[in-house]
């Protein structure tokens, strides 16, 4: 049995005032981690979106194994990653971008399907090609709902990056990990509160700047919420 | 890769890493144990307000806020901060630390769950209900849940699967469950026991979601079953 002392109080304002370049690095390298993890997820399930909505057969296979490492536990993940690709940002990105995929697939697949059948015949109807059709009309009706599961991936990698702090990487998680190994001091619960808090703060302002960017790429859904 | 392979079905094969206190089985039984208790617990906690309030048509906007707001706290923050927390109010290291982030991360989910299901039942069935001269207790019970049914069900799923991945995370605070192989075996750079841990950590909880999964489409009458998919889940 291990008896602990916590001594002192629990957050420390002289550690954060002191490290704020320290707490800013980190930030930015917390979201390097989330942006290349999702612009990868994007890709890959526009890809794989695309390959669904064509060939139908393959949507419940492709849900089905995004589904089984969307269930799989994010340490279980790393730790599976690690003999192979070892401590590295490869692995991190590896384990961040399949969770990504199960929620991005499903909202493209499901915002593609929800655009209106008459708004795809009236677009064949003036010549658009296939390709053209995806491009211009598809996918830009189905913006709202690819937003939405973009808010939500980016919302969850920002948390999961925490994590990859256990093999070598992770960002804000850095604070959290030194704070777990000195937790009996304010030092360390200083540390903890600050990763925890600007880890928060990162989803909340991604998630608020994604609501931006679906309004500036959706004019006409504010146009016709205006009338 | 093969080799490596190899020494892992060679530890899965030692009786000895299977046995004892530090063993495959008890670990085991330490994880499904403190799965059952913060599932049990947060849906007790979870689950008759958000059903009642749903009934009411209260806090909404609360509801959408809350899930917002769950999803963005890092589980594996949550955990670590429980522990200096525990320590304060004299609960120690291990269980309780974990125990009281189980907790903490499984009951928003569940709560907004249980409440968009009872909140989604078609207003159209539930005026039926009035009309048909049931009082508003009957409305709740004999419409209301039944119709939330299987919303509520994969709630207590995706909260379950949730809770063995948190719970993963306890090894970091004291605590046993199958995350001890991945954390001890990460400190003396064991990749044979890392990697043996995660296998059972990820089957655990395939198993888990796979079981609760068929335990669903067996309870649930299947005109209902659509309604399940809009359940928010969480990754750990």
């Amino acid at each position: 049995m291990i008896f602990v002392q916590a001594t002192g109080g629990f957050f420390s304002w002289e550690w954060v005032v002191n490290h704020l370049d320290d707490i800013w690095d980190r930030t930015v390298q917390h979201v390097m981690l989330t942006a290349i993890a999702i612009t990868v997820g994007i890709a890959i399930s526009l890809a794989l979106s695309i390959v669904a909505l064509r060939f139908r057969w393959t949507y419940a296979p492709i849900t089905w194994v995004t589904g089984i490492l969307y269930t799989i536990p994010s340490l279980a993940l790393f730790a599976f990653l690690v003999p192979i690709t070892g401590l590295s940002v490869l692995t991190a990105e590896i384990g961040l971008v399949s969770y990504t995929l199960l929620i991005l697939i499903r909202n493209m697949v499901a915002g593609i399907d929800g655009v209106p059948p008459a708004t795809v015949e009236s677009a064949r109807g003036m010549g658009y090609t296939d390709r053209g059709l995806f491009f211009a009309v598809e996918l830009p009706l189905a913006l709202p709902v690819i937003i939405a599961g973009v808010r939500i991936a980016s919302v969850t990698t920002i948390g999961l990056v925490t994590i990859t702090s256990l093999i070598g990487q992770g960002g804000l998680g850095f604070f959290i990990l030194r704070g777990l190994n000195l937790f009996y001091s304010p030092v360390g619960t200083t540390q903890i509160v600050v990763g925890t808090v600007v880890s928060v703060a990162l989803a909340v302002a991604v998630d608020l700047a994604l609501v931006g960017l679906e309004r500036l790429a959706t004019p006409w859904s504010t146009r016709r919420a205006a009338t | 890769m093969i080799e490596f392979l190899g020494e892992v079905a060679a530890w899965f094969g030692d009786s000895a890493n299977w046995l004892g206190a530090s063993g495959i089985l008890n670990r085991l039984r330490e994880h499904i144990q403190i799965t059952v208790a913060a599932t049990a617990v947060s849906m007790v906690v979870a689950i008759p307000p958000a059903v009642w309030l749903a009934h009411r048509r209260i806090g909404g906007t609360f509801v959408v806020a809350v899930v917002n707001i769950a999803r963005a706290i890092p589980s594996f923050a949550i955990v670590v901060l429980f522990l200096p927390i525990s320590i304060r109010l004299g609960l120690g290291i291990g269980f309780w630390p974990t125990f009281l982030a189980l907790l903490f991360l499984a009951i928003p989910p569940m709560f907004t769950n249980a409440y968009t299901g009872v909140a989604g039942v078609d207003p159209d069935l539930v005026e039926a209900s009035r009309g048909m001269g049931m009082t508003d207790p009957e409305v709740l019970t004999k419409v209301e849940i039944p119709m939330a049914s299987p919303v509520i069900l994969a709630a207590v799923r995706v909260a379950a699967v949730q809770v063995i991945a948190t719970a993963t995370l306890g090894a970091l605070v004291g605590w046993g469950g199958l995350g001890r192989f991945i954390v001890d075996g990460f400190a003396v750079r064991d990749s044979v026991v890392v990697f043996a841990g995660a296998l059972l950590v990820a089957g655990l909880a395939i198993v888990t979601e796979v079981v609760l999964g068929t335990v669903e489409r067996h309870v649930v009458p299947a005109t209902l079953r659509s309604r399940s998919e809009g359940v928010e889940s969480v990754v750990a």
